[in-house]
């Protein structure tokens, strides 16, 4: 069992969490993942380790609730314990040295692309960071993205805070303005990853993106997280989850990610029910 | 004639293989209860007065772990089931499972002397019956382990291999931590095989049984990613390593449309339902998309599985779809009789050549072509080759393919100096041994794909390879304090 150590809300979706998994903290390298199941008839689903702390064997998950498992998981307090947390997963991200590098978060994609940034501020880098989401409240780590950035944006789609716009919108002005980025990591929904990908490609410019396909044991068993990437299948959880987004099929991906909607939206639905039946009573 | 058996063995010839008692078709196509219960005691006592009590029991030869079937079934003949059982267990740490999925007809059963002209005895079966009477009755009981030894082993993985090594070297003394990456115990036995062959009760008790021997396991632990093996010698202070982590990586075709919805491999398939409970949705929470018209690509065990899993789902048509005819499917013939029963339809002597999807990415339909058999290939059986013009389409919507698997690279990736040989298999030679000093290796890790009783026969070759080592280790660090008996010695001399 692993027990939360700490509950921090981000935003009113957003939690961040701190969980002891000493095996886990003491391997975890920015861009590895977790497969996380909450209950004993949860499904395991794969989350970003934001941060770890070897001391402390802890490491950090930054939740957004959409459907049931991750509400289930927000809805869980300190001395809480989550049933199961394997990993590091994944391979870890490749950091860049001395360059100059633009890091791209959509949403709680930034929860993701932090641990990189970190890494890459680490590593000697000049770093233009862009986060983005749909509106003021879905903006997370600010200060924290600030701390480890040498310019930091920001942009809303209903311009609720700072810039609105897109991501993209930012990241094409930056270019436009000669400044020269030698490579771009962008974590966020696929159809930002694909638009900052088709952005960069006009310009030329390397880009890494994470993908979230559907994992079930996160090991490479299942094959349920196949991904297209120049033209070859591709296992996102032991050949990524990063890949190079000039190469990635995002429109497949987009339509693989639909497949259990309906399923998606039955578990939310009774979970909610249930829910508020609970404290209604 | 034994005074055990008074018949004289003609008398026993004349009697029939008596036939476990099952679940109907019709029922058992619609739960995922066992489909076989198995003899009862009278059908078990009837099938022992078959045995021939040969002199030279060539069974236990055909046997990969070489259980003594003349001894146990001479124990059935006394009622004595329990002592029965023992004899297995002696031999063999997992009977109820072994009793089940073993496939009897090409080991101990293909070389029975009463089958060279009449039916077998149904070693299996009866294997099955007193590993249950044990279970039933609760009735098993620890074995003591009289020495504890030197040294420390790690075994990554808890299917079948890492079951039996484990349970073999607690037996001998040795301190086992067997580490796991999923969350439940077993690998294929809890992620591949499905309820109805295999119940999860049996698969739990069997677990807990080598538990009780003082076996430490530790799931939700990825070897090469939580720790590398490198860091079990170092600072986890393990002195040998067994690895026995199966051959879980899926093939896909390679054939246009795999990336569609509605594609699975058989492995994220029964994973989906056998290990995440999938079919309790939304009792349980991970989804599966089960398909009303299915094809399953494939001829073997994993195929016949998924096609069965498929119907139960409640899949109108089940289909298995296999390129050579039924005489070469690896399927064993109970796996390929049962579907049939069950209503699988069998497409053979077909080759799929590309899945058909709608605009939204999902199956609907599978375009294949008719073979016939040409020349012999590697395997010794006769190439499958395609009949030009004799592509048609099948209307299904979900595609399971078990197309075979190969070993999960994790390991060998961060383990340096593991030799690797064809398809990414790890090297051993005959006594398990690995390219590296002190690391053990079995099951379908170094086979590739094969039975669970050939990888527990590795399992236990590999225990006694990891005690020679430990042992030899031991003597020729303290060679002025000898910490071993004689008898001891000399078998490491």
């Amino acid at each position: 069992m692993f027990p939360i150590l700490g509950k921090e809300q981000l935003s009113p979706t957003i939690t961040k969490f701190v969980v002891h998994a000493p095996y886990i903290a003491r391997k975890r390298q920015a861009g590895n993942f977790v497969i996380v199941r909450v209950i004993e008839t949860g499904e395991r689903i794969p989350l970003t380790i934001a941060e770890g702390d070897s001391d402390e064997g802890s490491i950090t998950l930054i939740v957004q609730a959409v459907g049931k498992t991750t509400k289930l998981l927000c809805s869980k307090e300190i001395g809480d314990q989550l049933v199961d947390v394997v990993g590091p997963l994944g391979n870890p991200t490749e950091i860049a040295k001395d360059s100059v590098v633009a890091c791209i978060g959509g949403g709680v994609g930034t929860a993701e692309l932090y641990p990189i940034t970190k890494a890459l501020h680490e590593h000697n880098n000049k770093i233009y960071t862009i986060i983005g989401a749909r509106n003021k409240d879905l903006i997370i780590l600010e200060s924290e993205m600030a701390e480890c950035s040498d310019h930091l944006f920001v942009t809303t789609d209903d311009g609720s805070y700072k810039r609105k716009g897109l991501v993209t919108h930012q990241l094409k002005d930056l270019l436009d303005a000669q400044v020269e980025i030698d490579a771009v990591y962008a974590i966020g929904p696929l159809p930002m990853m694909k638009a900052v990908s088709q952005l960069t490609e006009h310009y030329g410019i390397k880009t890494y993106v994470s993908l979230n396909a559907v994992m079930v044991d996160g090991t490479g068993m299942c094959g349920g997280c196949r991904v297209s990437v120049d033209g070859q299948m591709k296992f996102a959880c032991v050949d990524g989850p990063e890949f190079d987004g000039h190469e990635v099929d995002f429109d497949e991906l987009m339509k693989r990610n639909r497949t259990y909607v309906d399923f998606e939206q039955e578990a939310d639905r009774t979970y909610c029910e249930a829910h508020k039946s609970r404290v209604v009573a | 004639m034994s005074v055990l058996n008074p018949l004289k063995p003609s008398e026993r010839m004349k009697i029939p293989r008596q036939e476990s008692i099952e679940q109907s078709a019709n029922d058992r196509s619609r739960n995922f209860l066992e489909v076989s219960f198995g003899l009862n005691e009278e059908r078990a006592r009837v099938e022992a007065t078959r045995c021939l009590e040969c002199k030279n029991p060539i069974c236990t030869e055909g046997c990969p772990v070489e259980i003594d079937i003349r001894s146990f079934i001479q124990a059935i003949l006394q009622k004595d089931y329990l002592g029965a059982v023992k004899k297995i267990r002696e031999a063999n740490s997992l009977p109820a499972i072994c009793g089940r999925v073993c496939p009897q007809e090409e080991q101990c059963e293909a070389v029975c002397t009463l089958g060279k002209k009449n039916p077998a005895v149904a070693i299996g079966k009866l294997e099955r019956f007193v590993a249950d009477y044990e279970m039933e009755n609760n009735l098993f009981s620890v074995p003591e382990i009289s020495i504890r030894r030197e040294g420390k082993v790690a075994i990554v993985g808890s299917g079948p291999s890492g079951l039996t090594c484990a349970a073999e070297l607690a037996k001998l003394g040795y301190k086992v931590t067997i580490f796991e990456a999923l969350h439940a115990v077993g690998g294929v036995l809890r992620y591949g095989i499905p309820e109805f062959r295999l119940p999860r009760k049996i698969l739990d008790l069997e677990t807990e049984r080598i538990k009780a021997l003082g076996v430490e396991i530790i799931t939700n632990f990825v070897v090469g990613r939580t720790a590398t093996i490198d860091e079990f010698f170092g600072e986890w202070g393990f002195s040998a390593v067994f690895l026995g982590t199966g051959a879980g990586s899926p093939h896909f075709m390679g054939i246009p449309g795999e990336s569609a919805s509605g594609v699975y491999s058989a492995n994220e398939f029964l994973t989906r339902v056998n290990l995440m409970k999938a079919y309790q949705f939304p009792d349980y929470d991970t989804p599966i998309r089960a398909g009303k018209r299915v094809a399953v690509i494939g001829g073997g065990n994993t195929a016949m599985d998924a096609v069965r899993t498929a119907k139960r789902l409640g899949a109108e048509k089940a289909h298995l779809v296999y390129r050579r005819s039924k005489k070469e499917m690896p399927a064993r013939v109970e796996e390929v009789h049962h579907a049939e029963q069950e209503g699988i339809e069998f497409l053979l002597m077909t080759n799929p050549v590309r899945i058909l999807t709608d605009g939204q990415n999902w199956v609907v339909g599978m375009e294949c072509q008719r073979m016939e058999l040409g020349e012999p290939d590697d395997s010794g059986r006769r190439k499958p080759v395609p009949i030009p013009g004799s592509n048609f389409v099948i209307d299904i919507d979900t595609v399971i393919e078990a197309v075979g698997q190969a070993p999960n690279p994790i390991i060998q990736a961060t383990t340096p100096g593991l030799k690797i040989g064809k398809k990414g298999v790890v090297v051993t030679d005959e006594s398990q041994r690995t390219s590296r000093d002190g690391i053990f290796a079995g099951g379908d890790l170094s086979r590739g794909g094969a039975t669970v009783i050939l990888a527990m026969r590795d399992g236990k070759l590999a225990a006694a390879a990891i005690h020679e080592y430990l042992s030899r280790k031991q003597t020729n660090h303290e060679d002025d304090s000898p910490l071993y008996t004689n008898s001891y010695c000399q078998y490491i001399s």
